[in-house]
């Protein structure tokens, strides 16, 4: 084990030369690795001993998750008072004395706060599946794959370098696939997970080529020494930095599902809502702008020219996707679009050089999108059905899901003091600041949006008449108390980064992350700029008014109002820009004719070629064999044996087999020799 | 001169030989026929020896080289007619023809 | 232990075919003799190859450099000699080789083909063992060549004899060919095509050779010397490595000449698959490895780029290939063209990290496909068809088949952290900084290409999956009762996955082996110093 320089040391020290203040972790840090095994280790337990269990298994993943949490806690608490910074890594390969494979874990700001939300929330998520997956099909399964994405995501945020990073990324991937295809019998499902998988290989070609230009480019894969070169502004990494940083960028669109690649992350919703909580809104999907995270130095100093293109996407995401969520009936469906949407102002913001802010909008958005789908999952989990259509006038009958679930909604929308308004907040000061001033309209815009089709989900499916079979009723507590347990921070988290404001003992959350990003020129606001938060504000008090003048007061109508056949938007939103109709006609174009055409050359034209070879030379042989050899040498001996043949029938005569002839016939010849020896010779 | 007498001797002794050789059906009469043939070859060794004298004595050596030969042919030869007739009942040259082709 | 070293691999190579031997000494009908015999003999044989990692000197090794070396005249006329020896190249393949055999015997202990004929089947896998072993050991082309062709037999009878006996229309044809007539037979023909080729090159070498201090020699470590001192250079050399060329390419195979693997494949029975994929297929690989690279360097520069090319259109073409086939194992045999694809592309750089790619993607190649094809072929001995169309919710009927076939899908599409992973990864960082020199643009296209692959290799991987895993079973399955997974297919199995899992999460295990042998190999081939020290060794000057 060895301690490496962390990329805030290098930042601070080499090119501010200025100290940073940071403990090492001590002995937490250096065991924080148990953090990585402990998840995988649930997997094969569960998977061995699982069946047997009273719970089939959810005991060892809550247990494992629980033991994370310790650590990550106390990680969390030291890095709020002294700041932590550790490396550990053991080599596991290494090629010629420059390329070297490592695996280990990095202590810092960023991976304490992934490994607090994802231990916290995964946590709760959890024990909430305890009672969310009661009685299903193949429960231990279920825990022994969601205690492997656990454990891969764990890797993948705890990183020291691009290749640990890729394992973990597609560790979750795989987890992912796993779980959405959860109800396999289905093929539909099976294909959703299909879709999600493929897209996200899409994607990956880009963060390994990107991985692969970076590294070669500085001769190490590990994630401080890329920040080095990049605070240096390395001749061999500016070469690349603009197509390296690009290529990362397009693995992170993947992942974190930012337009065009978005598309797989809507179909991941057929896996059981548990899932969709933590993977595929609270963490997984924010493995993307992790890494843009982790790079950040890379297109902070060297990969500038990138940004345009990466906060064009982001916008187009933001707004563009978050627009679905609208006429979407799947309620599952319509918190999906929402994160997509919300991964877009990740996106953006961390593109636009808002380090904090994309981090902090990770941060809070982690919990409520949580909270909103355990929520959804609860209302899911009584009507037994995930249609908006089906729901309605819950409000009485589901009291502490309707509670939570406007506490995640009202976080979402932006509302002050809900966790969301002040995330949301700082990337607006963010790409105002850095001049982005027409994405931050933008953002704005999407403000409107996203309370707009959040106020529509919570009346369509909480207000008005039931319209649903069967009587619906609350979950029971072992699904309400995580509920309780992701409002709290929903609330509250947001205070911990109020620009300007630094609470006693603990500072805030940029300070928390910020020791590394001092140097890198980060954007983060040091007071409120009341005008813009207040236009964000507006914009979702808007978007929540309009919302209930539309969907909320008239009971009876609550369902014929969900149509607004506006012509030329309505059906484009419906069949999401058709985006998934290409990308499957894709797909089937490779599958179909590309892959016939293939088959066929390789039947008729390279191995037609190999048979007519075959075929000739058998051919060929044939002639030899008839016109040659039978007729013309066979043909030869054939005649040559029949004249000894009937030769051989005169002369046989001549063996009677009566010795005295034979002696008569030597006498005979003897005498004749005599006569010529005596008178010719 | 004595040699011709000697010659004419063995010549007689030879062509009596092929005459029972030929015209004898009994194989015990063609083998006798057959030592008289060679006991007529010895003859003719003898009377040149006698005639030329070689330092090496060779038509004695010859001679006594043919007499052992002739005693091995008849033990075998009587050993084949002896199976022959136990098998067939018959010394008659005319019944053998096994080795026809 | 003295005796080991000089004897060791003497063993490991003919202990099998002495386990031939005596299997020939068994009567047909005791059939638990016949196979304890052949299980004894190969686990001897893995265990004195264990003998041998403990007994190697993994430090520093120079390349060139041999260990368990021996050296006897063999055929002293043509200056042949038993040379055998390993390096930390031929270490990891060695290994693999004696492994898969052990496994491959307990597969076989309650999975006989028809005709049955245990006797038979063993005596030629001890064979087949002999001469893979033999290929990884050889260091005279003579005996290399033989070793490399006794392989051919024992294959051709076991596809030939227990082969698939479906007819099979041939297009070209209007004959309809038993496939296992067909696939033994063109395996065949096409294979000792290539060699033909090979052989008339080692000739070239040998009598050229001649030109030198060293005298006319087959030795490989002796040619190597001359190669890096660039003794064999001109159109000699182009053609004599086209003609080489062209006996690997198609062992490997390489596109285009793969047509003989799906057909070989698709008719063998399991495990002939399983060890055709996992060890035969190296054979070529390696030749490229051990031979054509150190001996003739500078035309490998020449013909590098194309070697590059023809590798992608491998990976590209294999994996959309797979995406139309129906036949569970023939989509698994093309998966190993672009499998292939890989190494090659890796070896085509010419960098150590390539060549240590295309090692470790051997091994990992050998591992997983091996696995799947046991998995393919224990399928379709109990649904009787490998059609895909008439399988499907193969995970519900027999669990723990489905959970490894699943896994073994998994790590054949290169998933990080299993074995497979390693080699396709750097390949690619080969690719793109491949030997100063050489085509940047050929390379780095080959490289996103293959990048590409990888994303076709997902998708038929996954679609394979869908097809023949998930879902609800096919209606003709209905009231059958599948056994799953009995202990002689768990016992091996579960070594594979195993080091699949290790090798993923520490492929230290292969590069320990191979990466100093590999620097020292390319430092030795293809930097101009080196062949300046060296060049004192040309006779002709």
């Amino acid at each position: 084990m060895r301690v490496l320089t962390n990329i805030a040391i290098i930042a601070a020290e080499e090119v501010e030369h200025t100290e940073i203040l940071a403990g090492d972790g001590g002995w937490w840090a250096d065991t924080a690795g148990i953090m990585l095994l402990l998840p995988l280790l649930a997997f094969l337990l569960i998977l061995a001993f699982g069946k047997r269990m009273k719970n089939n298994g959810g005991e060892i993943a809550v247990a494992a998750l629980a033991i994370n949490l310790v650590w990550a806690s106390v990680l969390f608490v030291m890095n709020m008072t002294e700041g932590v910074l550790d490396q550990t890594t053991f080599e596991i390969g290494r090629i010629g004395s420059d390329l070297v494979f490592e695996l280990g874990w990095v202590v810092d700001g960023l991976s304490i706060m992934m490994y607090f939300l994802v231990s916290l929330v995964g946590l709760l998520v959890f024990i909430y599946a305890l009672g969310y997956m009661k009685g299903d099909v193949r429960v231990d399964w279920f825990f022994a794959a969601f205690s492997l994405f656990a454990g891969a995501m764990i890797v993948l945020v705890g990183a020291p370098n691009l290749v640990q990073l890729i394992i973990g990324w597609e560790g979750v991937g795989l987890a992912s696939y796993l779980l959405i295809g959860f109800y396999w019998e289905d093929l539909d499902n099976v294909r959703a997970g299909n879709m999600a998988f493929l897209t996200n290989k899409v994607a990956d070609v880009g963060l390994i080529l990107g991985a692969i230009l970076v590294a070669v480019a500085i001769g190490s894969f590990d994630f401080g020494d890329l920040a080095k070169a990049a605070v240096e502004h390395s001749e061999a990494l500016g070469g690349v930095a603009l197509a390296g940083g690009l290529l990362l960028f397009f693995g992170a669109m993947g992942k974190s599902a930012q337009f065009p690649l978005h598309i797989w992350l809507p179909e991941a919703m057929a896996g059981p809502t548990p899932v969709s909580a933590l993977m595929h809104a609270a963490t997984m999907v924010t493995a993307g702008i992790y890494l843009m995270a982790r790079v950040f130095p890379l297109f902070q100093n060297l990969a500038e020219e990138a940004r345009p293109l990466m906060i064009g996407i982001g916008a187009v995401t933001l707004f563009g996707i978050g627009l679905l969520a609208l006429v979407a009936n799947d309620i599952k469906k319509v918190l999906a679009f929402s994160t997509v949407s919300q991964l877009g102002y990740m996106m953006t913001a961390i593109a636009a050089g808002g380090y904090t802010a994309g981090v902090f909008h990770l941060f809070t958005h982690a919990f409520f999108k949580a909270l909103l789908f355990l929520g959804a999952g609860s209302v899911i989990h009584a009507v037994h059905s995930n249609n908006m259509s089906d729901m309605g006038g819950l409000r009485k009958k589901m009291p502490i899901t309707y509670w939570t679930f406007v506490v995640g909604s009202l976080a979402l929308a932006g509302i002050i003091p809900f966790a969301g308004f002040w995330s949301k907040d700082e990337i607006l000061a963010t790409l105002g600041s850095e001049g982005y001033t027409a994405v931050m309209w933008i953002a704005i815009a999407g403000a409107f949006v996203t309370a707009f089709y959040m106020m529509r989900a919570v009346s369509l499916t909480f207000h008005g008449t039931y319209k649903g079979d069967g009587h619906p009723h609350e979950s029971p507590r072992v699904m309400t108390w995580p509920l309780v347990g992701l409002a709290i921070p929903s609330i509250l988290f947001g205070l911990l980064n109020i620009p300007g404001v630094s609470w006693p003992v603990i500072g805030n959350f940029t300070e928390w992350l910020g020791v590394r990003v001092v140097a890198m020129g980060d954007h983060h606001a040091e007071a409120i700029d009341y005008s813009l938060a207040a236009a964000g504000l507006g914009a979702a008090v808007l978007g929540i008014a309009l919302g209930w003048i539309i969907f909320g007061r008239d009971k009876e109508t609550q369902a014929d109002r969900d149509r607004f056949e506006i012509p030329v938007l309505y059906p484009l939103l419906r069949n999401k820009y058709y985006i998934d109709d290409a990308a499957l006609g894709l797909v089937a174009l490779t599958k179909g004719p590309l892959a016939n055409f293939i088959n066929w050359t390789n039947t008729y034209i390279l191995d037609g070629f190999v048979n007519m070879v075959g075929g000739g030379v058998k051919g060929a042989g044939e002639f030899v064999y008839d016109a040659i050899d039978q007729r013309g040498v066979d043909g030869i001996f054939n005649g040559l044996s029949a004249v000894a043949d009937s030769a051989g029938g005169v002369v046989r005569k001549w063996q009677s087999g009566r010795v005295q002839q034979y002696a008569a016939a030597f006498v005979g010849g003897a005498l004749i020799l005599v006569v010529l020896l005596v008178f010719v010779l | 001169m004595l040699l011709t007498q000697f010659l004419v001797l063995g010549a007689a002794l030879f062509a009596m030989g092929i005459y029972g050789l030929l015209v004898r059906r009994n194989i015990v009469l063609i083998l006798l026929s057959v030592e008289l043939m060679l006991n007529a070859v010895n003859i003719n060794f003898i009377a040149f020896e006698a005639v030329l004298v070689s330092s090496e004595a060779i038509g004695h050596i010859f001679a006594i080289f043919v007499i052992t030969v002739a005693a091995a042919e008849v033990g075998i030869g009587l050993a084949i007619v002896l199976m022959i007739f136990r098998n067939r009942k018959s010394a008659n040259v005319d019944d053998l023809n096994l080795m026809r082709w | 232990m003295e005796w080991f070293d000089t004897w060791g691999l003497t063993i490991i190579v003919f202990l099998p075919l002495v386990g031939a031997l005596l299997l020939g000494f068994i009567s047909k009908e005791n059939e638990d003799a016949l196979k304890t015999t052949g299980l004894v003999t190969s686990v001897l044989a893995f265990v004195a190859s264990l003998v041998l990692i403990g007994q190697f000197n993994f430090s520093g090794s120079t390349y060139n450099q041999y260990q368990f070396e021996v050296s006897e005249t063999w055929i002293g006329a043509i200056n042949a000699n038993y040379h055998v020896g390993i390096d930390g190249i031929s270490l990891p393949l060695l290994v693999l080789s004696t492994f898969v055999m052990v496994l491959a015997v307990i597969y076989s202990w309650n999975h006989w083909e028809e005709p049955k004929n245990p006797k038979a089947f063993l005596i030629f896998m001890m064979i087949l063992a002999t001469g893979m072993n033999g290929t990884f050991v050889a260091l005279d082309l003579v005996l290399f060549f033989i070793f490399f062709e006794i392989v051919l037999l024992p294959m051709y009878f076991m596809i030939g004899i227990w082969g698939d006996k479906s007819p099979r229309k041939v297009p070209g044809f209007s004959k309809v060919f038993e496939t296992r007539l067909y696939a033994s037979i063109k395996f065949f023909l096409f294979t000792l095509f290539g060699s033909a080729f090979m052989l008339l090159g080692f000739l070239a070498l040998y009598f050229e050779s001649g030109k030198s201090d060293f005298g006319r020699t087959f030795d490989i470590p002796q040619l190597t010397e001359l190669g890096a001192a660039g003794a064999f250079t001109g159109t000699f050399a182009f053609l004599v490595f086209g003609a080489m060329f062209l006996g690997f390419a198609v062992k490997v195979p390489m596109w285009p000449f793969h047509t003989w693997l799906p057909d070989a494949h698709t008719a063998a029975p399991t495990v002939g698959s399983v060890l055709l994929a996992a060890i035969l297929l190296k054979l070529g690989s390696y030749g490229f490895i051990r031979i054509l690279l150190p001996i003739l360097p500078d035309e490998a520069i020449t013909w590098a780029p194309f070697i590059a090319i023809l590798a992608v259109i491998g990976i590209i073409y294999g994996a959309l290939a797979c995406l139309a086939q129906t036949d569970m194992k023939r989509l698994i045999a093309f998966s190993s063209v672009g499998h292939m694809g890989f190494v090659m592309l890796g070896i085509a750089t010419m960098t150590d990290v390539g060549i240590n790619a295309a090692i470790i993607g051997m091994v990992a190649h050998g591992l997983i496909t091996g696995l799947l094809f046991f998995l393919a072929g224990s399928m379709s001995h109990r649904y009787h068809t490998r059609e895909m169309a008439r399988l499907g919710g193969n995970i519900k009927l027999m669990p723990v088949m489905g959970g490894i076939f699943a896994f073994t899908a998994m790590a054949s599409l290169g998933l990080p952290g299993l074995a497979g992973f390693w080699g396709e990864f750097m390949s690619l960082v080969g690719a793109y900084n491949p030997l100063a020199g050489l085509s940047l643009g050929v390379f780095r296209t080959s490289m996103v290409l293959g990048a590409i692959g990888t994303v076709l290799t997902a998708g038929y991987m996954l679609w394979m999956l869908q097809k023949v895993n998930l879902g609800e079973p096919n209606e003709e399955w209905e009231g059958h009762e599948f056994q799953d997974v009995d202990r002689f297919e768990l016992a091996a199995w579960v070594p594979m996955i195993v080091l699949i899992v290790v090798i993923g999460f520490f492929p230290k295990i292969i590069f320990n082996s191979t990466t100093d042998t590999v620097t020292s190999l390319v430092d030795m081939a293809f930097n101009p110093e080196t062949t300046a020290s060296a060049a004192a060794l040309i006779g002709k000057g």
